[in-house]
């Protein structure tokens, strides 16, 4: 665990080794002397081959022993949210693995922009009315659907299904360890961010903390729950659950650079097939989280999947919030001693 | 490459003209989810076309804090630690009559607001975790090292005290515990601020001067209740400067950071931060006015300590409000996003559109 003396630098201005903020070459190493640690793995999410099977949902149930839980991660609940396939709702104490399902249409310029229903020909629809999706999906591919994944053409509109297995980022600066009190947190040898079960009290710093709305408290047990990466798995040289069930690929474990590198090869294949609004989230080691260990390629902007845009680890700005803090402590006391002064009544 | 598919299918909208193909009943799903929550119906609706979201689902996880505990012992842990130091100060100056109230008050506010931390935690018996190890970066674990020894001091000085044991002692604890009670007065400030809770981070330099004076306000207010006027007078003064700082950094946080100002102006948190503030503001003016009469100090110091109190559940609820609407969370982080962009790309338009 990381000692006072060494963090003391980053509190007192300047960060040299980016302890609490910035992109750092080795995490693993920031938090160890041992320096013949395994090399960081991670997840590299490829939702553009996401088919929303939930195999790795269910797999990282299976392996975890999670109990079952409803859209509002509540346990033993059965509940139908009706945004399109997905039940589970939200990654939490329950859900560790989140696929989500997003379905998108827009008009595109035809020679004719409207499309009346059989029949009443002196009404065309307006074309901000959106399609029965399921009914008017044609069979035949179009297309868009050859250069883009997870899309197709019906009538005026093109239509589109984004799916993307969400989890834990374990991120470089993460919130949730750097403000759990107990030390129950705890950065692993493989880079992962893990709580440690045995001496979690149950406080909930970490479930605020978390810029992705990760870590969240078990209601009936106390503790907080999250994705460890399959610790238990890494330490016995298997694969996670979710990655190992995965069954086009979506989901890839491994040692984080090369994930990277894998990443980026397949981003600029699918700007070259001119796939439109592809990017790589979380790839990024300058972002306000020093990039992640888990991190996603998507077709879409992070927030229609429910993701923040801009994350930023809260710890950055902690030196000068113990600074004001200070400051307010100070200013405590000068009221108290001029109470003092002047007269006695 | 991808710009020219987007200029082929002649799309120009943001986000290449992708909308969600099902927003209307997805809107009405959220409706619903607010009022189960028990939101406040006065908290507007999301507007999607405003901003994006999955299903109007919060992007981060509101607290799990619970209320009463935590605002509760946000108010009673800093009006503990402006006591403290009346208490010493008062044992320095001679004013005996004003050091028991304050050694009472700092003790009954520090033992009451461990107790409602540790009733908030989810495992209370594995408390003693919280001493397992000291972390900088853990608000909470520096405020559990402030809090213990801060609670166990007052404590025992009060208890000295009123058993009229060991009278030297008791004044190098009470006096130990008045420095202490200056962080006392503002990690809270700092635990709150350190999340990533939008209205709580975002004022995150104003916050640890509302704390320190809404503490002030608080344990100065109490003292002045418990006080036979003829000592009061401190504590008076302190609860009336308290409770000036307390009312000038609340409207900064209340306007200064554009929409994640607005939760603390909008339902629930809006109506306890009015009530604060009248209450605040008519007991100083109560103060001022008779808080040289016992009753006068009775109602004025009540007021303000209601003030004081109502101040923290406010500051706490909106940044519940603000938790649990994810137009909080995305749109400063979009407008941010979009900046660096512009910055870092002058005039060149973004791939796809
Ligand atoms: S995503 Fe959240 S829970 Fe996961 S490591 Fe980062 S801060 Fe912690």
């Amino acid at each position: 665990m990381t000692s006072i003396s060494s963090l003391s630098s980053a509190f007192t201005g300047d960060d040299p080794g980016n302890r609490l903020f910035g992109p750092v070459p080795d995490v693993v190493g920031q938090s160890t002397s041992d320096a013949d640690h395994p090399a960081r793995v991670g997840f590299f999410t490829d939702t553009s081959v996401c088919i929303g099977c939930k195999a790795c949902e269910v797999a990282c149930k299976e392996w975890n022993t999670l109990p079952m839980d409803g859209a509002d991660g509540r346990v033993d609940v059965l509940g139908l949210t009706g945004e399109s396939y997905d039940n589970t709702g939200m990654l939490g104490a329950n859900s560790w693995r989140h696929v989500a399902f997003v379905e998108q249409s827009r008009a595109v310029d035809l020679p004719m922009p409207t499309v009346g229903r059989p029949g009443d020909v002196g009404s065309p629809r307006p074309l901000a009315e959106p399609p029965v999706v399921h009914a008017e999906v044609p069979a035949s591919a179009t297309t868009a659907e050859q250069t883009a994944p997870q899309q197709t053409q019906s009538g005026d509109r093109e239509i589109r299904w984004l799916m993307s297995s969400d989890v834990c980022k374990h991120c470089t600066h993460a919130g949730c360890l750097d403000v759990c009190p107990t030390g129950s947190l705890f950065r692993t040898e493989y880079g992962s961010v893990v709580v440690q079960e045995d001496i979690c009290n149950g406080c909930g710093y970490c479930v605020p903390a978390c810029p992705y709305g990760v870590i969240d408290q078990r209601e009936d047990d106390g503790r907080v729950f999250k994705c460890t990466l399959c610790y238990d798995r890494l330490t016995d040289g298997l694969m996670p659950a979710c990655a190992t069930a995965c069954p086009t690929e979506s989901i890839q474990f491994g040692d984080l650079d090369e994930l990277q590198a894998r990443a980026d090869a397949r981003l600029a294949a699918l700007q070259a097939d001119g796939v439109e609004g592809a990017r790589l989230y979380g790839r990024d080691e300058s972002d306000g989280v020093g990039g992640v260990g888990a991190f996603f390629l998507l077709l879409d902007e992070p927030e229609v999947y429910g993701l923040p845009p801009d994350p930023v680890v809260t710890t950055r700005d902690l030196p000068s919030m113990w600074r004001h803090a200070a400051a307010g402590a100070a200013m405590a006391f000068g009221l108290a001693l001029s109470a003092f002064a002047g007269h006695r009544r | 490459m991808s710009a020219e598919v987007g200029a082929e299918m002649g799309v120009s909208l943001p986000g290449a003209g992708w909308r969600r193909a099902d927003g209307a009943p997805a809107q009405r799903r959220e409706g619903r989810r607010r009022r189960r929550a028990g939101d406040d119906p006065g908290v507007s609706m999301v507007e999607e076309a405003e901003f994006t979201s999955y299903y109007g689902r919060p992007v981060i996880k509101p607290p799990v804090w619970k209320q009463p505990d935590v605002p509760a012992y946000l108010f009673l842990g800093g009006a503990a630690g402006t006591s403290a130091m009346l208490g010493a100060l008062a044992d320095m100056t001679h004013r005996p009559a004003l050091g028991i109230a304050a050694h009472r008050v700092a003790a009954g506010g520090a033992l009451a607001s461990v107790g409602f931390l540790i009733h908030d935690l989810g495992r209370p018996e594995r408390f003693l975790n919280m001493l397992r190890v000291l972390k900088v970066t853990s608000p909470l674990s520096v405020g559990s090292w402030v809090l213990a020894p801060f609670s166990a001091l007052t404590t025992a000085t009060a208890g000295a005290q009123l058993l009229g044991w060991f009278p030297r002692l008791r004044r190098v604890t009470g006096a130990v515990a008045a420095v202490l009670g200056g962080p006392m007065t503002t990690y809270t400030a700092v635990l709150l601020a350190n999340t990533s809770v939008p209205s709580w981070h975002e004022p995150h330099r104003e916050l640890p001067y509302l704390f320190a004076g809404s503490a002030a306000a608080g344990g100065g207010a109490l003292c002045t209740v418990f006080t036979p006027v003829d000592e009061a007078a401190p504590a008076r003064r302190l609860a009336i400067a308290g409770a000036a700082v307390e009312l000038a950094m609340t409207h900064r946080v209340e306007h200064g950071h554009g929409l994640v100002s607005e939760p603390y102006r909008i339902g629930r948190a809006g109506l306890l931060l009015r009530t604060a503030r009248a209450s605040t503001a008519a007991g100083t003016g109560l103060l001022l006015a008779t808080g040289r009469r016992r009753w006068g100090a009775v109602a004025g110091g009540a007021l303000v300590a209601a003030g004081s109190a109502l101040t923290r559940f406010g500051v706490f609820d909106a940044g519940m409000t603000s938790a649990k609407d994810p137009k909080y969370t995305v749109e400063p982080q979009r407008e941010r996003a979009r900046a660096r962009e512009a910055a870092s790309s002058p005039g060149e338009e973004r791939a796809g559109g």
